[in-house]
């Protein structure tokens, strides 16, 4: 059972991080928009790497329900929390952007930071029908 | 320009989870399944809330995407962590939960990393 909660963990961090990336990718070889026109964006979808991106980000999101199905939300979220450090990671290797030390220490803090809230997540008011906070 | 960006995506999101969170909380617990989805779709179109809850969630989508365009993902990604610490304030303002130190420790976590990013 573990090893399909882990393997399962493990798809959609990858499919996140794949997703954000192709996404970055593709928008980044986009013709520029000056204004703030949302019919730009809505043309942007359809640039292979744009869409490619957002399929896997939709994947990532129903992988993430499944995740939710077989783990606790509290443990799910401050685990998925390294996904902050991935993308700095991608971005460093895979598009050559400059990691200064600061962004890396700033990265590090907000993974550590999520992963503290995130680890705190239950239910704290009452609901109408309801089970109680695991 | 990408502060302005970052605070539109994370003013998004959050208001986006709050109103989901206020509407399904006043719901009542759902059941996944076939049949729970469709009921969920239904509940979906009946709740302006809902409705209102997925046009910010795109308007954060898209805000994203103008933001890894113009700005490296190594700062688009964590930058969008901000999101922690609007939500751990309006959860207390606005939704009444209690938050804990822990939580309040790592929402201020959260915002240094942010603050750093920038550099």
């Amino acid at each position: 059972m573990w090893l399909r909660t882990y393997s399962i963990l493990l798809l959609f961090i990858a499919l996140k991080a794949a997703g954000n990336l192709s996404l970055a990718w593709g928008m980044q070889h986009l013709e520029r928009n000056a204004s703030a026109n949302p019919l730009y964006y809505v043309r942007a979808i359809f640039d292979p790497f744009v869409a490619l991106g957002i399929v896997m980000l939709i994947v990532a999101l129903l992988t993430r329900m499944v995740l939710l199905s077989l783990a606790d939300l509290s443990f799910v979220l401050p685990v998925t929390a390294v996904g902050y450090v991935l993308a700095a990671l991608l971005g460093k290797v895979v598009l050559h952007e400059v990691v200064t030390t600061q962004r890396w220490i700033g990265t590090i803090l907000i993974f550590a930071g999520a992963a503290l809230v995130s680890s705190t997540t239950q239910i704290t008011t009452q609901k109408t029908t309801g089970e109680s906070p695991k | 320009m990408k502060w302005v960006l970052v605070s539109v995506m994370v003013t998004a999101t959050v208001l986006s989870d709050l109103l989901q969170s206020f509407e399904m909380k006043r719901a009542g617990e759902q059941s996944v399944g076939a049949r729970g989805l469709i009921r969920l779709l239904k509940m979906i179109a009946h709740r302006k809330f809902l409705i209102l809850a997925i046009v910010c969630m795109a308007f954060s989508f898209f805000s994203f995407m103008a933001l890894v365009q113009a700005e490296p993902l190594s700062f688009a990604v964590p930058a969008s962590a901000a999101s922690f610490v609007l939500e751990t304030v309006l959860a207390k303002l606005v939704l009444k939960e209690q938050v804990g130190v822990k939580r309040a420790v790592g929402a201020l976590i959260v915002l240094a990393g942010v603050a750093l990013l920038g550099g």
